[in-house]
């Protein structure tokens, strides 16, 4: 198996006496797209906010591989008017990068015309690449996008989706998704985390869909209609359950 | 408190003591050294003038302007070095702040509101209770920079040089701070040490800020030149620069103008940075109705 990059182990963030998270567990390794899911106040954010090191744990351990290079998508970012910020300069953010460098990916995500604007004047979805291309100029081991797909529509957001599986190919990093679209997620996913302050289920797509607790989640029609969703299995199984070849 | 108060003492040093002025006799009055002082200031106070603005601390820094006048209090009561005293009560303040508005169940803004009043009030209390010292509480409220002495812009130059220097060597990390704490986290920036550390330079500025504007005008001069210089710059950088200039200008012509028209230094430096702000709002929009900054131009 390829190296973890990092990983929650019984994890807890507490907050005026509730459990945000509670014994959750997460690992996350090299090459691996993990979408984590999950009703909204399930705790996903929080859960990234641990591990980019912003929230504290209060309970178990955040194990992170030595000189781990992440690079991080918010959810939203807001950014005061009163501070002049030009898309290429924003790019520079946490240190020096080539021009050319950048051009690169801006053009891959198709903001180049707009290096030179303000970031205040930029779209949701705009803004929301132009963080995804400064997130990538590091070469980051692990990538965490927080909700990529808000504000695009479906074919956008397959595009997207594909650009993430190349952007894996190409570096090899890890990949955690946060996400609310279900089927673009078990369509997707190497592994599926669904996050209900606990882990409520973690696996395969396909055994995620048929998880008691996940049905209970997200209703039986949706996970029906999940379950059904044309995955690839490199077996069949016998009626009796036996694997055939 | 001291012991037995027989003798009035004059306080008209930062430092405390009362040298004589060792340098040269031809740049040696009043006016060459308030200038000499006010531009050294505004060098430093333009880059963290624009922290206060993009950070929105502008009623936070008034809070450590304002205990600035429990700290000459302390210091003259405990006999220490003015300029330690309040930048030790102001960093103190400012750190209570920080901990104060995460606990308690009033909202920032109200914290501050109390803090920011009150340390002022007990300021002016303490000071008048302390019959043996005559101070003029006048020119801790609106500065004093046309009685700088030598030896004290030495001070304000180390210092100053020392602040410029952190900022230099931490930018990217404030800067980075200050679009997203958690992009910073994620990406090993520091946040919460470097949220520290500008709350310390902050508090060497608003010390050293007392002399030149006074306790009141602090944060004017700290977001006027800031403020004036947003409205031509593309870049977090271009700011601070044009902060720090235009914070100079304003002191030049601010001192110029209380010698000519007779009015106190300190107001007539923020006036100054005042009438500078409002040029430049009409500077840029005539630029921008003339097709400079009619948005962003993207091809089709």
């Amino acid at each position: 198996m390829s190296r973890v990059l990092v990983g929650l182990r019984s994890v807890g963030v507490q907050r005026d006496h509730r459990w945000l998270l509670h014994e959750v567990d997460l690992t996350i390794r090299a090459g691996e797209i993990v979408s984590m899911i999950g009703p909204n106040g399930g705790g996903k954010t929080t859960a990234v906010q641990v591990l980019i090191g912003f929230l504290p744990a209060d309970a178990g351990t955040v194990e992170r591989a030595e000189g781990l290079n992440i690079g991080y998508v918010p959810q939203q970012v807001h950014i005061n008017a009163t501070l002049p910020m030009t898309v290429r300069r924003l790019m520079k953010l946490t240190g020096p990068q080539d021009d050319g460098k950048i051009d690169e990916r801006l053009s891959e995500l198709g903001v180049l015309d707009l290096s030179e604007s303000p970031v205040q004047q930029l779209s949701g979805g705009e803004f929301q690449r132009v963080l995804f291309a400064r997130a990538l100029l590091k070469d980051p081991d692990l990538l965490i996008l927080d909700e990529p797909s808000q504000g695009l529509d479906i074919p956008g957001e397959s595009r997207l989706y594909d650009q993430i599986a190349d952007i894996r190919d190409r570096l090899d990093c890890g990949v955690l998704l946060v996400c609310h679209n279900l089927h673009m997620v078990m369509a997707r996913a190497d592994t599926v985390v669904c996050l209900n302050r606990h882990v409520c289920c973690a696996g395969r797509p396909a055994q995620i869909a048929s998880n008691e607790e996940f049905v209970r989640l997200f209703g039986p029609d949706i996970a029906k209609s999940h379950a059904l969703y044309p995955h690839h299995h490199d077996h069949r199984h016998r009626l009796d359950g036996e694997v055939s070849s | 408190m001291p012991s037995t108060p027989t003798t009035t003492t004059t306080v008209t040093d930062w430092t405390g003591r009362f040298l004589p002025d060792g340098a040269g006799e031809v740049m040696d009055d009043f006016l060459s050294r308030a200038l000499v002082a006010g531009i050294g200031f505004s060098l430093v106070a333009g880059p963290l003038g624009c922290f206060v603005v993009w950070q929105r601390l502008a009623y936070f820094g008034d809070t450590m302007a304002h205990s600035a006048l429990l700290g000459v209090a302390l210091a003259l009561a405990f006999e220490l070095n003015i300029l330690l005293g309040v930048f030790g009560v102001c960093l103190g303040i400012a750190l209570v702040l920080g901990r104060v508005s995460d606990r308690s169940g009033l909202s920032g803004d109200t914290t501050l509101g109390i803090l920011s009043h009150s340390t002022l009030a007990v300021g002016l209390v303490l000071v008048s209770l302390m019959y043996w010292v005559r101070v003029d509480i006048l020119h801790f409220l609106f500065g004093n920079i046309l009685a700088v002495t030598w030896s004290e812009i030495i001070v304000l130059y180390a210092g100053g040089s020392l602040v410029l220097a952190v900022l230099w060597w931490k930018w990217d990390a404030l800067i980075s701070l200050t679009v997203s704490e958690q992009i910073a986290s994620a990406e090993n920036m520091g946040p919460v040490r470097t949220r520290y550390l500008l709350v310390v330079l902050l508090a060497v500025i608003v010390a050293f800020a007392m002399k030149i504007v006074g306790i009141i005008l602090t944060v004017a001069l700290l977001i006027i030149p800031a403020a004036a210089a947003r409205q031509f710059s593309a870049t977090p950088e271009r700011m601070a620069a044009g902060a720090s200039i235009i914070g100079a200008l304003s002191v030049v012509g601010g001192l110029m103008g209380s010698l000519e028209f007779d009015t106190p230094p300190g107001p007539s430096i923020v006036v100054n940075a005042l009438i500078l702000f409002i040029l430049g709002m009409i500077g840029s929009r005539l630029a921008g109705r003339h097709g400079g900054r009619s948005g962003r131009s993207r091809p089709k």
